[in-house]
């Protein structure tokens, strides 16, 4: 479908976009920016900003890049998210039938944000299924489990051993109904999805105009957090590390390799290098340094290096406090990543990163939703004088984005304190 | 506990030391062959997840060491709690009675989940209320359980004003005097215990377990 409008971006916008993309650029080498760079990552937020309803931005495209092009220019971060992808996903979720999640209308009310269901999508006797076989896995129960749109798979035949004849006759089970129903409905749904994934393309040109470079368009996830958040569940995750260790460390192992070919191909695909890693199941209060160093960080290193080596810049969000494991995510090649940390104390990983990796992150939560513009401008002063002066190549920004619930004046005050003390 | 026998006090180390087949064998062992006293062995069970809990505590243990533990313990139960013909009188009497649930417009269960574990087994009398718990549930339930501790999860940010909401309507109830209030979660720091008016807040299920035997005055 469709959806591209023409925009034209001016001399003056060109000089600001390359401006805004070469400040990031040179935080990842480990240059000196002519400016410390800020990044705005806000979902639900821009519906408060825009005064609609949550529901209202998952499903109304136009109006959804309208706030969020106001917002930019109210705000002129160096580094925005792409919002269509991030949070105009209503349409999308709904055309696939997506199981996962609940949303405005889908299992939370219009003013409530999107949440994923913790559950077992994968048992923990499957493992050799998915070992052996991911693909087909894949195909014929996972997908299944995880999506209305691909319910009738599970008919489709085994198609490893397929050959001459036997393969002729296998043919015939896409004659059957669960099989035509599932591929006529994905049909459909691809379209939805593609419209969707059209106005992301219209958005970023329209920004892009205007002089704003996307912060990253691909995202991946760890080998471990693939598993644990979206197959075996929270507790089902932490009970393999005892029960399941051998299949699981194969698994995570089988994992890094997959996740670098597919994460290098929708990165070229978006013509895009940075890509952008929530990282879930790392956290010092989630296990053990040793159980960290034998079952999460060697499988997202190997990812790491695989991305690095394809031209990649990942920039994994280190959600939670990952103090203790700084000196262990160190051991990757320098100027080649951005960290993201939450609540990570940022000089803290200044001191044990600084010349590894650019960073990103990190005023309160807390305190961006619940304290005054002062607060925050103290805040962004205690980055700018302790990182960022110091030698830190800082990309500022909330713990995770702007949250939800942020006066707009702490927001104001974010980007404002960002300009006073470090240009 | 003093008075263990080898075979109890190998129980007790499995359970521990997260042996999770062989302490599970020697369970069904005791309990199904042996006739061993279910009650006796559920106090081994417990006697084992102090110990649990202190390794927690010097941060030897973490979350996956509680989950297993708890799997552990009702995979226990499941055989135990059958055979107990008596009443259940040699159950130690309990703490303090604390409810505990997730505050309206968050889904998110893990961590309420964890505390109540190590809650119940630090002996409290916890109820638990369940996910997306609206302010007027809290306040019936707390009319109808009378808790010591009142404990409010939440993941998202939008539950610190879920939170506020929360307290305030047990404020206006006239229940705030009686209870103490603790809330808990990913995002939750001092600032937003301010901000909702709760008595404390804890980053994990070992300060949940602390801040309810402070204000019971037990020693910790």
């Amino acid at each position: 479908m469709n959806t591209l409008q023409t925009y034209v971006q001016t001399p003056d916008a060109k000089t600001a976009y390359d401006a805004r993309w070469q400040r990031v650029m040179d935080c990842v080498a480990l240059k000196q920016p002519d400016r410390m760079p800020t990044a705005f990552m806000a979902t639900f937020w821009l519906a408060k900003y825009g005064g609609i309803s949550y529901r209202q931005l998952m499903y109304d495209y136009e109006k959804t890049k309208e706030i969020a092009e106001r917002a930019l220019l109210e705000f002129e971060p160096d580094s925005p998210a792409p919002t269509m992808l991030a949070i105009a996903t209503g349409n999308a979720l709904e055309a696939i039938g997506y199981k996962q999640l609940q949303w405005p209308g889908h299992g939370t009310r219009d003013d409530q944000p999107y949440q994923y269901l913790d559950r077992e999508y994968m048992k923990a006797d499957e493992y050799d299924d998915f070992l052996f076989d991911p693909t087909g896995f894949y195909l014929q129960k996972y997908l299944p489990r995880v999506a209305a749109v691909f319910e009738g798979l599970e008919e489709l035949p085994y198609l490893p051993g397929l050959h001459y004849f036997r393969l002729v006759a296998a043919v015939r089970l896409f004659a059957k109904p669960g099989v035509r129903a599932a591929l006529e409905n994905l049909m459909k749904a691809a379209e939805t999805v593609d419209a969707w994934a059209g106005h992301h393309a219209d958005f970023t040109r329209r920004i892009a105009a205007k002089g704003f470079p996307m912060s990253y368009v691909a995202t991946a996830v760890s080998p471990y957090d693939l598993l644990a958040d979206y197959f075996r569940g929270a507790t089902g995750m932490m009970k393999d590390l005892y029960r399941n260790k051998d299949k699981l460390l194969a698994m995570l192992d089988k994992a890094a390799t997959f996740l670098v070919r597919q994460t290098l191909a929708s990165s070229k695909a978006f013509g895009h290098p940075i890509v952008f890693i929530p990282i879930h199941w790392a956290p010092d209060a989630f296990m053990s340094d040793a159980q960290f160093k034998t079952f999460w960080w060697p499988s997202f290193r190997k990812m790491l290096i695989g991305l690095i080596e394809g031209g990649v810049i990942p920039m994994p969000l280190w959600e939670a406090d990952c103090t203790k494991r700084l000196a262990t995510i160190r051991d990757i090649p320098p100027g080649k990543c951005i960290y993201w940390f939450e609540r990570t104390d940022m000089v803290k990983a200044f001191e044990v990163l600084g010349d590894v990796v650019a960073l990103r992150g990190n005023i309160s939560p807390s305190l961006m939703t619940t304290g005054t513009p002062a607060q925050v401008d103290a805040a962004v002063k205690h980055l700018v004088d302790n990182v960022f002066n110091k030698g830190g190549k800082l990309i500022l920004d909330g713990a995770f984005g702007i949250p939800d619930e942020t006066p707009v004046e702490n927001v104001r005050a974010m980007f404002t304190a960002a300009r006073k003390y470090a240009g | 506990m003093a008075d263990m026998t080898d075979q109890e006090q190998q129980l007790v180390t499995w359970l521990a030391d997260m042996n999770e087949d062989d302490a599970f064998a020697l369970a069904k062992k005791m309990l199904v062959e042996e006739g061993a006293n279910p009650l006796r062995v559920l106090e081994l069970c417990r006697n084992a997840m102090d110990i649990v809990g202190k390794r927690f505590e010097k941060g030897e243990y973490f979350l996956p060491e509680l989950v297993l533990a708890g799997e552990m313990l009702e995979n226990i139960g499941t055989i135990a709690k059958p055979l107990i013909k008596q009443a259940p009188g040699g159950e130690p009497k309990k703490l303090a009675k604390v409810l505990i649930g997730t505050v309206h417009g968050d889904l998110h269960d893990i961590g309420k989940n964890i505390v109540t574990f190590m809650l119940d087994i630090n002996g409290f009398e916890v109820k638990d209320i369940g996910i997306d718990v609206p302010v007027q549930t809290f306040v019936d339930e707390i009319n109808r359980f009378k808790p010591d501790v009142v404990g409010l999860s939440g993941f998202l940010t939008l539950a610190f004003d879920s939170m506020k909401e929360t307290i305030e309507a047990i404020r206006d109830a006239g229940l705030r005097d009686h209870l103490k209030i603790m809330i808990g979660g990913g995002q939750v720091d001092d600032t937003v215990r301010s901000y909702t008016g709760a008595d404390a807040f804890g980053t994990n299920a070992i300060d949940a377990v602390s801040l309810c035997k402070n204000w019971m005055g037990v020693a910790a």
